[in-house]
Protein backbone atom coordinates (compact mmCIF):
# COMPACT_ATOMS: atom_id res chain seq x y z
CA UNK A 1 0.00 0.00 0.00
CA UNK A 2 0.87 3.81 -0.47
CA UNK A 3 0.52 6.79 1.99
CA UNK A 4 -0.51 9.33 -0.81
CA UNK A 5 -4.00 9.61 0.44
CA UNK A 6 -4.00 9.34 4.26
CA UNK A 7 -2.46 10.44 7.51
CA UNK A 8 -1.36 9.36 10.58
CA UNK A 9 -4.42 9.72 12.39
CA UNK A 10 -6.41 7.79 9.76
CA UNK A 11 -3.91 4.66 9.67
CA UNK A 12 -4.15 4.81 13.54
CA UNK A 13 -7.65 4.91 13.91
CA UNK A 14 -7.73 1.64 11.13
CA UNK A 15 -4.76 0.51 13.79
CA UNK A 16 -7.06 0.68 16.54
CA UNK A 17 -9.74 -0.51 14.74
CA UNK A 18 -8.20 -3.75 13.94
CA UNK A 19 -8.68 -2.78 10.29
CA UNK A 20 -5.12 -3.67 9.77
CA UNK A 21 -2.47 -4.95 12.19
CA UNK A 22 1.08 -3.10 12.28
CA UNK A 23 2.82 -6.60 10.69
CA UNK A 24 0.31 -5.90 8.09
CA UNK A 25 0.87 -2.13 7.52
CA UNK A 26 4.93 -2.67 7.86
CA UNK A 27 4.52 -5.87 5.40
CA UNK A 28 2.31 -4.16 2.83
CA UNK A 29 5.12 -0.88 3.38
CA UNK A 30 7.89 -2.95 2.46
CA UNK A 31 6.35 -4.87 -0.54
CA UNK A 32 5.27 -0.98 -1.96
CA UNK A 33 8.80 -0.22 -1.14
CA UNK A 34 10.01 -3.17 -3.02
CA UNK A 35 7.90 -2.37 -6.14
CA UNK A 36 8.39 1.25 -6.59
CA UNK A 37 11.91 1.87 -5.17
CA UNK A 38 13.62 0.96 -8.81
CA UNK A 39 11.53 3.97 -10.14
CA UNK A 40 13.02 6.14 -7.50
CA UNK A 41 16.03 5.05 -5.40
CA UNK A 42 14.94 6.80 -2.44
CA UNK A 43 16.15 3.61 0.37
CA UNK A 44 19.42 2.72 0.82
CA UNK A 45 18.58 -0.58 2.63
CA UNK A 46 15.21 -1.55 3.82
CA UNK A 47 15.05 -3.25 7.81
CA UNK A 48 12.73 -5.68 7.15
CA UNK A 49 13.45 -7.97 10.05
CA UNK A 50 14.09 -5.91 12.44
CA UNK A 51 10.75 -4.01 11.27
CA UNK A 52 8.52 -7.23 11.66
CA UNK A 53 10.14 -8.26 14.72
CA UNK A 54 9.21 -4.76 16.44
CA UNK A 55 5.57 -4.24 14.66
CA UNK A 56 4.85 -7.85 15.74
CA UNK A 57 5.75 -6.88 19.61
CA UNK A 58 3.10 -3.85 18.60
CA UNK A 59 0.77 -6.01 17.89
CA UNK A 60 1.40 -8.09 20.49
CA UNK A 61 1.18 -5.92 23.45
CA UNK A 62 -2.01 -4.11 21.62
CA UNK A 63 -1.93 -1.01 19.79
CA UNK A 64 -2.15 2.15 22.29
CA UNK A 65 -5.29 4.30 21.39
CA UNK A 66 -3.69 7.17 23.33
CA UNK A 67 -0.55 7.11 20.98
CA UNK A 68 -1.14 8.03 17.35
CA UNK A 69 2.45 6.60 16.33
CA UNK A 70 1.86 3.04 17.79
CA UNK A 71 2.83 1.24 14.94
CA UNK A 72 3.43 3.60 12.24
CA UNK A 73 6.13 2.85 9.94
CA UNK A 74 8.89 5.34 8.81
CA UNK A 75 11.94 5.87 7.09
CA UNK A 76 15.15 7.38 8.30
CA UNK A 77 18.05 9.54 6.47
CA UNK A 78 21.28 6.89 6.54
CA UNK A 79 23.26 9.80 9.00
CA UNK A 80 21.10 8.93 11.15
CA UNK A 81 22.25 5.84 12.73
CA UNK A 82 20.41 2.99 13.76
CA UNK A 83 21.48 -0.26 16.25
CA UNK A 84 22.83 -3.34 13.86
CA UNK A 85 21.45 -1.73 10.52
CA UNK A 86 24.45 -0.78 8.27
CA UNK A 87 24.72 2.67 8.47
CA UNK A 88 26.79 4.76 5.94
CA UNK A 89 25.86 8.35 5.48
CA UNK A 90 26.25 7.44 1.77
CA UNK A 91 29.34 7.39 2.22
CA UNK A 92 32.05 4.52 0.85
CA UNK A 93 34.07 5.39 3.68
CA UNK A 94 31.13 3.68 6.11
CA UNK A 95 29.94 0.82 3.83
CA UNK A 96 30.64 -1.74 6.45
CA UNK A 97 29.91 0.16 9.60
CA UNK A 98 27.03 -1.13 12.27
CA UNK A 99 26.49 1.19 15.00
CA UNK A 100 26.04 0.03 18.46
CA UNK A 101 23.08 2.06 19.62
CA UNK A 102 20.34 3.94 18.00
CA UNK A 103 20.40 8.38 17.13
CA UNK A 104 17.92 9.38 20.12
CA UNK A 105 15.44 10.39 17.47
CA UNK A 106 15.03 6.49 16.76
CA UNK A 107 15.03 5.46 20.16
CA UNK A 108 12.32 7.81 20.75
CA UNK A 109 9.98 7.04 17.95
CA UNK A 110 11.19 3.41 18.81
CA UNK A 111 9.33 3.78 22.82
CA UNK A 112 6.31 5.75 21.08
CA UNK A 113 5.86 2.74 18.94
CA UNK A 114 6.90 3.93 15.60
CA UNK A 115 8.48 1.38 13.61
CA UNK A 116 11.50 2.15 11.16
CA UNK A 117 11.67 0.46 7.63
CA UNK A 118 14.16 1.99 6.16
CA UNK A 119 17.54 3.89 5.37
CA UNK A 120 16.90 6.73 3.02
CA UNK A 121 19.19 8.38 0.52
CA UNK A 122 21.34 11.41 1.10
CA UNK A 123 24.50 13.35 -0.02
CA UNK A 124 27.43 11.94 1.17
CA UNK A 125 27.44 13.52 4.80
CA UNK A 126 24.63 15.30 4.18
CA UNK A 127 27.41 18.01 1.87
CA UNK A 128 25.20 18.53 -1.25
CA UNK A 129 21.73 20.08 -2.84
CA UNK A 130 20.66 17.23 -4.96
CA UNK A 131 21.19 13.95 -3.73
CA UNK A 132 23.90 13.42 -6.22
CA UNK A 133 26.74 13.09 -4.48
CA UNK A 134 25.76 9.71 -2.77
CA UNK A 135 28.34 6.86 -3.20
CA UNK A 136 25.86 4.18 -3.69
CA UNK A 137 22.56 5.61 -6.02
CA UNK A 138 21.05 8.82 -7.61
CA UNK A 139 18.05 9.29 -6.08
CA UNK A 140 14.98 10.61 -8.57
CA UNK A 141 12.46 13.44 -7.88
CA UNK A 142 8.87 11.90 -7.18
CA UNK A 143 7.15 14.21 -9.69
CA UNK A 144 9.46 14.01 -12.47
CA UNK A 145 12.40 11.04 -12.48
CA UNK A 146 14.05 13.24 -14.76
CA UNK A 147 14.72 15.78 -12.37
CA UNK A 148 17.07 16.06 -8.90
CA UNK A 149 15.29 15.44 -5.62
CA UNK A 150 16.99 17.89 -3.72
CA UNK A 151 18.84 17.52 -1.11
CA UNK A 152 21.12 16.61 1.16
CA UNK A 153 17.58 14.55 2.69
CA UNK A 154 16.62 13.38 -0.78
CA UNK A 155 15.81 9.71 -0.16
CA UNK A 156 13.52 11.03 2.81
CA UNK A 157 11.85 13.64 1.02
CA UNK A 158 10.98 11.36 -2.15
CA UNK A 159 9.86 8.62 0.07
CA UNK A 160 7.21 10.69 1.73
CA UNK A 161 6.04 12.52 -1.65
CA UNK A 162 5.69 8.77 -3.34
CA UNK A 163 4.06 7.42 -0.54
CA UNK A 164 6.23 4.79 0.44
CA UNK A 165 6.65 6.00 4.03
CA UNK A 166 3.90 8.36 5.83
CA UNK A 167 6.98 10.13 7.47
CA UNK A 168 10.64 10.26 7.37
CA UNK A 169 13.40 11.76 9.35
CA UNK A 170 15.76 13.96 7.40
CA UNK A 171 18.81 16.58 8.71
CA UNK A 172 19.13 19.96 7.70
CA UNK A 173 22.54 21.58 8.07
CA UNK A 174 21.85 24.68 5.12
CA UNK A 175 18.67 23.46 3.95
CA UNK A 176 18.53 19.99 3.65
CA UNK A 177 15.37 19.59 4.61
CA UNK A 178 13.43 22.27 3.45
CA UNK A 179 14.59 22.40 -0.44
CA UNK A 180 14.06 18.76 -0.93
CA UNK A 181 10.48 18.99 0.40
CA UNK A 182 9.80 22.17 -1.76
CA UNK A 183 11.58 20.28 -4.64
CA UNK A 184 9.05 17.25 -3.79
CA UNK A 185 5.72 19.36 -3.16
CA UNK A 186 5.45 18.19 0.73
CA UNK A 187 6.16 19.19 4.04
CA UNK A 188 9.79 19.89 5.70
CA UNK A 189 10.34 20.79 9.20
CA UNK A 190 13.63 22.06 10.33
CA UNK A 191 13.45 22.89 14.67
CA UNK A 192 15.01 25.42 16.39
CA UNK A 193 18.90 24.63 17.01
CA UNK A 194 18.62 22.87 20.31
CA UNK A 195 14.71 21.45 20.01
CA UNK A 196 16.01 18.00 18.84
CA UNK A 197 18.99 16.07 20.07
CA UNK A 198 22.03 15.26 17.99
CA UNK A 199 22.90 12.33 19.73
CA UNK A 200 23.49 9.53 17.11
CA UNK A 201 23.53 11.84 14.03
CA UNK A 202 26.73 11.90 11.71
CA UNK A 203 28.17 15.35 12.28
CA UNK A 204 28.51 17.81 9.78
CA UNK A 205 28.73 21.03 11.17
CA UNK A 206 27.77 20.71 14.84
CA UNK A 207 26.51 24.41 15.08
CA UNK A 208 24.18 24.28 12.28
CA UNK A 209 22.96 20.47 12.14
CA UNK A 210 19.61 19.71 13.11
CA UNK A 211 17.38 16.76 12.92
CA UNK A 212 13.50 17.19 11.33
CA UNK A 213 10.54 15.63 9.45
CA UNK A 214 9.41 15.28 6.45
CA UNK A 215 5.36 14.63 6.12
CA UNK A 216 2.54 15.07 3.28
CA UNK A 217 0.59 17.00 6.00
CA UNK A 218 1.30 19.59 8.64
CA UNK A 219 -0.30 18.03 11.40
CA UNK A 220 1.36 14.79 11.02
CA UNK A 221 4.71 16.93 11.18
CA UNK A 222 4.19 18.28 13.92
CA UNK A 223 2.90 15.32 15.84
CA UNK A 224 6.27 13.13 14.78
CA UNK A 225 8.56 16.07 16.13
CA UNK A 226 6.54 16.75 19.67
CA UNK A 227 7.59 12.64 19.81
CA UNK A 228 11.11 12.65 19.20
CA UNK A 229 11.84 17.13 20.94
CA UNK A 230 13.35 17.77 23.70
CA UNK A 231 16.30 17.24 26.08
CA UNK A 232 18.67 14.30 25.92
CA UNK A 233 21.23 14.07 28.57
CA UNK A 234 23.71 13.00 25.64
CA UNK A 235 23.81 16.00 23.99
CA UNK A 236 24.77 19.18 25.39
CA UNK A 237 23.37 21.46 23.13
CA UNK A 238 20.01 19.89 23.67
CA UNK A 239 17.63 22.40 25.11
CA UNK A 240 15.60 21.94 28.21
CA UNK A 241 12.66 24.43 26.87
CA UNK A 242 9.33 22.88 27.69
CA UNK A 243 8.40 20.78 24.27
CA UNK A 244 4.58 22.41 23.61
CA UNK A 245 2.25 19.61 21.79
CA UNK A 246 2.74 21.14 18.44
CA UNK A 247 0.03 19.65 16.77
CA UNK A 248 -2.54 20.96 19.50
CA UNK A 249 -3.97 24.01 18.52
CA UNK A 250 -3.91 23.67 14.82
CA UNK A 251 -7.41 25.42 14.11
CA UNK A 252 -7.09 27.16 11.13
CA UNK A 253 -7.30 30.91 12.64
CA UNK A 254 -4.44 33.03 11.90
CA UNK A 255 -6.48 36.50 12.28
CA UNK A 256 -3.91 39.11 13.48
CA UNK A 257 -0.55 37.16 12.79
CA UNK A 258 2.07 39.52 11.83
CA UNK A 259 4.00 38.33 8.95
CA UNK A 260 7.34 39.96 7.30
CA UNK A 261 8.02 39.29 3.50
CA UNK A 262 11.95 40.16 3.38
CA UNK A 263 13.03 41.75 0.35
CA UNK A 264 16.04 40.19 0.00
CA UNK A 265 14.51 36.61 -0.86
CA UNK A 266 12.72 38.08 -3.91
CA UNK A 267 15.89 39.38 -5.43
CA UNK A 268 17.47 38.45 -8.53
CA UNK A 269 18.52 34.97 -9.27
CA UNK A 270 15.16 33.90 -7.93
CA UNK A 271 12.61 32.39 -10.55
CA UNK A 272 10.13 34.80 -11.38
CA UNK A 273 7.48 31.62 -11.88
CA UNK A 274 8.67 30.66 -7.79
CA UNK A 275 8.56 34.40 -7.29
CA UNK A 276 4.74 34.55 -8.33
CA UNK A 277 3.73 31.15 -6.69
CA UNK A 278 5.13 32.12 -3.11
CA UNK A 279 3.47 36.18 -3.71
CA UNK A 280 0.30 34.02 -4.42
CA UNK A 281 0.78 32.14 -1.14
CA UNK A 282 1.31 35.26 0.91
CA UNK A 283 -1.46 37.11 -0.44
CA UNK A 284 -3.53 33.78 0.65
CA UNK A 285 -1.99 34.34 4.14
CA UNK A 286 -3.29 38.26 4.29
CA UNK A 287 -7.09 36.85 2.81
CA UNK A 288 -6.66 34.74 5.87
CA UNK A 289 -6.20 37.05 8.25
CA UNK A 290 -2.82 37.85 8.67
CA UNK A 291 -1.10 41.50 8.22
CA UNK A 292 1.70 41.33 5.81
CA UNK A 293 4.88 43.89 5.42
CA UNK A 294 7.93 44.26 3.37
CA UNK A 295 11.04 44.00 5.88
CA UNK A 296 14.40 43.89 4.62
CA UNK A 297 17.55 41.19 5.82
CA UNK A 298 20.10 42.99 4.83
CA UNK A 299 23.51 40.65 5.11
CA UNK A 300 21.46 37.51 3.46
CA UNK A 301 23.51 37.86 0.08
CA UNK A 302 26.50 36.79 2.77
CA UNK A 303 25.00 33.79 3.77
CA UNK A 304 26.40 31.89 1.33
CA UNK A 305 29.78 32.49 1.63
CA UNK A 306 29.73 32.38 5.90
CA UNK A 307 27.63 29.16 5.84
CA UNK A 308 30.67 27.50 3.37
CA UNK A 309 33.44 28.47 5.77
CA UNK A 310 31.97 27.64 8.67
CA UNK A 311 29.78 24.43 7.92
CA UNK A 312 33.37 23.67 6.07
CA UNK A 313 35.61 24.46 9.16
CA UNK A 314 33.39 22.47 11.33
CA UNK A 315 33.05 19.68 9.00
CA UNK A 316 37.13 19.33 8.17
CA UNK A 317 37.05 18.91 11.82
CA UNK A 318 34.30 16.18 12.46
CA UNK A 319 35.37 14.22 9.73
CA UNK A 320 38.59 13.53 11.04
CA UNK A 321 37.47 10.64 13.02
CA UNK A 322 37.74 8.84 9.42
CA UNK A 323 40.85 7.59 9.82
CA UNK A 324 40.79 3.60 8.82
CA UNK A 325 41.07 2.80 12.78
CA UNK A 326 37.92 1.97 14.00
CA UNK A 327 35.80 1.67 11.05
CA UNK A 328 35.34 1.36 7.76
CA UNK A 329 37.45 -1.11 4.90
CA UNK A 330 41.18 -0.91 5.71
CA UNK A 331 43.13 -0.45 2.08
CA UNK A 332 45.84 -2.96 0.72
CA UNK A 333 49.02 -2.73 1.17
CA UNK A 334 48.86 -0.17 3.61
CA UNK A 335 53.01 1.20 4.52
CA UNK A 336 52.63 2.75 7.74
CA UNK A 337 49.96 4.57 9.73
CA UNK A 338 49.99 7.66 7.77
CA UNK A 339 49.53 5.89 5.07
CA UNK A 340 46.81 4.26 5.87
CA UNK A 341 45.03 7.45 7.26
CA UNK A 342 45.87 9.14 3.68
CA UNK A 343 44.80 6.15 1.58
CA UNK A 344 41.55 5.44 3.88
CA UNK A 345 40.39 9.35 3.48
CA UNK A 346 41.63 9.52 -0.37
CA UNK A 347 39.62 6.41 -1.41
CA UNK A 348 36.87 6.62 1.08
CA UNK A 349 35.35 9.98 0.57
CA UNK A 350 34.13 11.32 -2.66
CA UNK A 351 34.91 14.69 -4.57
CA UNK A 352 32.41 17.12 -2.91
CA UNK A 353 33.54 15.92 1.09
CA UNK A 354 37.13 16.36 -0.21
CA UNK A 355 36.25 19.76 -0.75
CA UNK A 356 34.55 20.70 1.84
CA UNK A 357 37.02 19.44 3.82
CA UNK A 358 39.88 21.58 2.07
CA UNK A 359 37.78 24.74 2.05
CA UNK A 360 36.98 24.05 6.23
CA UNK A 361 40.96 23.29 6.72
CA UNK A 362 42.18 26.62 4.76
CA UNK A 363 39.81 28.60 6.60
CA UNK A 364 40.79 27.16 10.12
CA UNK A 365 44.38 27.19 8.78
CA UNK A 366 47.19 29.93 10.51
CA UNK A 367 47.19 32.83 8.71
CA UNK A 368 43.70 32.39 7.05
CA UNK A 369 41.42 31.86 10.22
CA UNK A 370 41.07 35.61 11.05
CA UNK A 371 40.27 36.48 7.53
CA UNK A 372 38.03 33.55 7.01
CA UNK A 373 36.42 31.50 9.83
CA UNK A 374 36.03 34.67 12.44
CA UNK A 375 35.05 36.81 9.84
CA UNK A 376 32.36 34.18 8.90
CA UNK A 377 31.53 33.99 12.44
CA UNK A 378 31.66 37.82 12.67
CA UNK A 379 28.92 38.00 9.58
CA UNK A 380 26.67 35.31 11.44
CA UNK A 381 26.52 37.91 14.52
CA UNK A 382 25.18 40.47 11.79
CA UNK A 383 22.78 37.94 10.28
CA UNK A 384 21.31 37.00 13.41
CA UNK A 385 20.87 40.88 14.72
CA UNK A 386 18.73 41.01 11.07
CA UNK A 387 16.75 38.41 11.92
CA UNK A 388 16.40 39.51 15.79
CA UNK A 389 14.95 43.34 14.39
CA UNK A 390 12.32 41.52 12.22
CA UNK A 391 11.19 39.19 15.05
CA UNK A 392 10.64 42.17 17.20
CA UNK A 393 7.68 43.31 15.60
CA UNK A 394 6.59 40.18 13.40
CA UNK A 395 5.75 36.25 14.09
CA UNK A 396 6.20 35.14 11.14
CA UNK A 397 8.67 35.19 8.10
CA UNK A 398 7.40 34.12 4.71
CA UNK A 399 9.74 33.56 1.55
CA UNK A 400 10.60 31.28 -1.26
CA UNK A 401 12.22 27.87 0.19
CA UNK A 402 14.68 27.66 -2.97
CA UNK A 403 15.00 30.14 -6.24
CA UNK A 404 13.98 27.59 -8.52
CA UNK A 405 12.31 24.23 -8.80
CA UNK A 406 13.70 20.67 -9.65
CA UNK A 407 16.53 20.57 -12.59
CA UNK A 408 17.80 18.22 -14.46
CA UNK A 409 20.61 15.77 -12.97
CA UNK A 410 23.81 17.22 -13.70
CA UNK A 411 23.64 20.62 -14.44
CA UNK A 412 25.46 22.30 -12.07
CA UNK A 413 28.50 19.52 -11.81
CA UNK A 414 31.34 21.69 -12.73
CA UNK A 415 30.19 25.03 -11.30
CA UNK A 416 30.05 24.14 -7.21
CA UNK A 417 29.37 27.67 -6.67
CA UNK A 418 26.15 27.61 -8.54
CA UNK A 419 24.55 24.65 -6.87
CA UNK A 420 26.07 26.37 -3.60
CA UNK A 421 23.94 29.83 -4.22
CA UNK A 422 20.98 27.54 -4.86
CA UNK A 423 21.03 27.73 -1.08
CA UNK A 424 20.77 31.26 -0.39
CA UNK A 425 17.48 31.48 0.56
CA UNK A 426 17.37 28.55 3.34
CA UNK A 427 21.31 29.45 4.70
CA UNK A 428 20.30 32.19 7.01
CA UNK A 429 17.55 29.95 9.20
CA UNK A 430 20.47 27.07 10.25
CA UNK A 431 23.36 30.57 10.51
CA UNK A 432 20.86 31.66 13.05
CA UNK A 433 19.34 28.52 14.83
CA UNK A 434 15.68 29.24 13.60
CA UNK A 435 13.21 27.06 13.39
CA UNK A 436 11.72 27.23 9.57
CA UNK A 437 9.30 25.09 7.30
CA UNK A 438 8.81 24.16 3.41
CA UNK A 439 5.13 24.02 2.85
CA UNK A 440 3.61 23.71 -0.54
CA UNK A 441 2.73 26.15 -2.82
CA UNK A 442 2.09 25.50 -6.01
CA UNK A 443 3.09 24.37 -9.14
CA UNK A 444 6.15 25.64 -11.64
CA UNK A 445 6.12 23.75 -15.26
CA UNK A 446 4.55 20.59 -13.50
CA UNK A 447 7.46 20.82 -10.53
CA UNK A 448 6.61 21.56 -6.76
CA UNK A 449 6.95 25.08 -5.31
CA UNK A 450 7.93 25.11 -1.84
CA UNK A 451 6.82 28.44 0.81
CA UNK A 452 9.02 28.57 3.57
CA UNK A 453 8.35 29.85 6.63
CA UNK A 454 10.40 31.17 9.42
CA UNK A 455 9.77 31.96 13.44
CA UNK A 456 11.90 33.06 15.98
CA UNK A 457 13.47 30.59 18.24
CA UNK A 458 11.41 27.86 20.14
CA UNK A 459 8.56 29.21 17.83
CA UNK A 460 7.60 25.92 16.09
CA UNK A 461 3.86 26.34 16.98
CA UNK A 462 3.63 29.58 15.28
CA UNK A 463 4.94 28.15 11.55
CA UNK A 464 2.54 24.59 12.76
CA UNK A 465 -0.02 27.10 12.22
CA UNK A 466 0.52 29.08 9.72
CA UNK A 467 1.25 26.35 7.71
CA UNK A 468 -1.91 24.11 9.45
CA UNK A 469 -3.83 27.13 7.92
CA UNK A 470 -2.77 27.99 4.93
CA UNK A 471 -3.04 23.80 4.01
CA UNK A 472 -6.61 23.78 4.78
CA UNK A 473 -7.38 26.61 2.51
CA UNK A 474 -5.53 25.36 -0.59
CA UNK A 475 -5.62 21.68 0.47
CA UNK A 476 -2.42 21.31 -2.39
CA UNK A 477 -1.53 18.15 -0.88
CA UNK A 478 -4.50 16.49 -2.93
CA UNK A 479 -2.72 16.64 -6.17
CA UNK A 480 0.01 13.52 -5.95
CA UNK A 481 2.49 13.03 -8.36
CA UNK A 482 1.95 10.76 -11.46
CA UNK A 483 -1.88 11.74 -10.50
CA UNK A 484 -4.57 13.75 -12.29
CA UNK A 485 -5.54 17.37 -11.49
CA UNK B 1 41.33 39.17 1.83
CA UNK B 2 39.55 41.18 -1.68
CA UNK B 3 41.10 39.76 -4.56
CA UNK B 4 42.66 36.85 -3.07
CA UNK B 5 43.06 33.72 -5.36
CA UNK B 6 43.66 29.90 -3.58
CA UNK B 7 46.71 28.34 -5.82
CA UNK B 8 47.31 25.06 -6.87
CA UNK B 9 50.54 24.46 -4.17
CA UNK B 10 47.86 25.78 -1.73
CA UNK B 11 45.96 23.31 -2.51
CA UNK B 12 48.46 20.61 -2.47
CA UNK B 13 49.49 21.82 1.17
CA UNK B 14 45.90 21.64 2.63
CA UNK B 15 45.21 18.31 0.77
CA UNK B 16 48.36 17.12 3.05
CA UNK B 17 47.16 18.04 6.35
CA UNK B 18 43.63 17.05 5.40
CA UNK B 19 45.39 13.67 4.80
CA UNK B 20 44.45 13.94 1.07
CA UNK B 21 46.32 12.57 -1.90
CA UNK B 22 45.29 14.40 -4.71
CA UNK B 23 46.35 13.04 -8.27
CA UNK B 24 47.66 15.94 -10.86
CA UNK B 25 44.10 16.18 -12.58
CA UNK B 26 42.24 16.30 -9.11
CA UNK B 27 44.87 19.08 -8.00
CA UNK B 28 44.08 21.38 -10.92
CA UNK B 29 40.43 20.33 -10.35
CA UNK B 30 40.29 21.28 -6.96
CA UNK B 31 42.10 24.35 -7.86
CA UNK B 32 39.74 25.68 -10.45
CA UNK B 33 36.35 24.49 -7.76
CA UNK B 34 38.19 26.47 -4.51
CA UNK B 35 39.05 29.22 -6.79
CA UNK B 36 35.46 29.84 -7.80
CA UNK B 37 34.03 29.54 -4.07
CA UNK B 38 36.55 31.74 -3.00
CA UNK B 39 35.02 34.01 -5.54
CA UNK B 40 32.25 33.95 -3.25
CA UNK B 41 33.72 33.63 0.24
CA UNK B 42 35.88 36.47 -0.48
CA UNK B 43 32.98 38.62 -0.51
CA UNK B 44 32.72 39.15 3.26
CA UNK B 45 35.69 41.37 2.59
CA UNK B 46 32.66 44.04 2.04
CA UNK B 47 31.20 43.78 5.11
CA UNK B 48 31.89 45.89 8.20
CA UNK B 49 32.84 43.76 10.98
CA UNK B 50 34.70 45.99 13.19
CA UNK B 51 33.50 45.42 17.01
CA UNK B 52 30.97 42.72 15.85
CA UNK B 53 31.39 39.78 18.37
CA UNK B 54 32.12 36.05 15.93
CA UNK B 55 29.02 33.92 17.00
CA UNK B 56 30.50 30.35 16.84
CA UNK B 57 27.00 28.91 18.11
CA UNK B 58 23.68 29.50 18.72
CA UNK B 59 22.76 28.07 21.76
CA UNK B 60 22.26 29.97 25.31
CA UNK B 61 23.16 27.15 27.11
CA UNK B 62 26.31 26.76 29.30
CA UNK B 63 28.69 24.26 30.27
CA UNK B 64 27.19 21.38 31.10
CA UNK B 65 28.01 19.29 33.42
CA UNK B 66 26.55 15.97 34.84
CA UNK B 67 28.01 12.45 37.17
CA UNK B 68 30.43 11.00 34.82
CA UNK B 69 28.70 7.35 35.06
CA UNK B 70 29.76 4.28 33.16
CA UNK B 71 26.78 3.39 31.14
CA UNK B 72 26.08 0.46 28.18
CA UNK B 73 29.81 -0.32 29.57
CA UNK B 74 30.23 -4.31 28.18
CA UNK B 75 30.20 -2.97 24.31
CA UNK B 76 33.73 -3.63 23.65
CA UNK B 77 33.54 -6.71 21.36
CA UNK B 78 30.71 -4.86 19.09
CA UNK B 79 32.98 -2.35 18.96
CA UNK B 80 35.49 -4.05 17.21
CA UNK B 81 33.43 -5.73 15.22
CA UNK B 82 33.50 -2.51 13.39
CA UNK B 83 36.94 -2.10 13.60
CA UNK B 84 38.64 -3.46 10.28
CA UNK B 85 41.76 -5.43 12.38
CA UNK B 86 41.64 -6.27 16.04
CA UNK B 87 43.54 -8.78 18.31
CA UNK B 88 41.90 -9.25 22.12
CA UNK B 89 40.59 -6.15 22.99
CA UNK B 90 42.75 -4.14 21.22
CA UNK B 91 42.16 -2.18 17.66
CA UNK B 92 45.54 -3.59 15.56
CA UNK B 93 47.36 -0.52 13.10
CA UNK B 94 50.03 -0.89 11.02
CA UNK B 95 53.44 0.46 12.60
CA UNK B 96 54.20 3.80 13.35
CA UNK B 97 57.90 4.21 13.12
CA UNK B 98 58.14 2.82 9.19
CA UNK B 99 60.62 0.73 10.30
CA UNK B 100 62.80 3.45 12.06
CA UNK B 101 62.94 5.71 9.01
CA UNK B 102 61.14 8.32 10.36
CA UNK B 103 60.24 9.98 13.38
Amino acid sequence: MDFLHTDIEKLHEQLVNKEITSVDLVKETLANIEQTDAKYDAFLATMSEKALAEAAAIDEAGIDPDNVLSGIPYGIKDNLITKDVTTTAASKILQDFKPIYDATVVSRLREQGAVGVGKLNMDEFAMGSTTETSYYKQTKNAWDQTKVPGGSSGGSAVSVAAGQVPFALGTDTGGSIRQPAAFNGIVGMKPTYGRVSRWGVIAFASSLDQVGVFTRRVKDNATVLAAMAGHDDNDQTSSDQAVPDFAAHLDGDIAGLKIAVPTEYFAAGVDEGVKATVRAGIDKLRELGATVDEVSLPHTKYGVAAYYILASAEASSNLQRFDGIRYSTRPENVKSLEDLYVQTRTQGFGDEVKRRIMLGTYSLSAGSYDAFFKKAAQVRTLMNDDFQKVFADYDLIAAPTAPNVAYDFGANQDDPEVTYMNDVLTIPVNMAGLPGMSVPAGFVDGLPVGMQLIANRYQEETIYRAAYAYEQATRLFEKVPGGKD
Amino acid sequence: MANEQITREEVEHVASLAKLALTDAEADMFTDHLGKIFDIVTTLAEVDTENVKPTYSVTEMQTVLRDDVAVNAQQSEALLNNAPEHQGTLIKVPAILNGGAEG
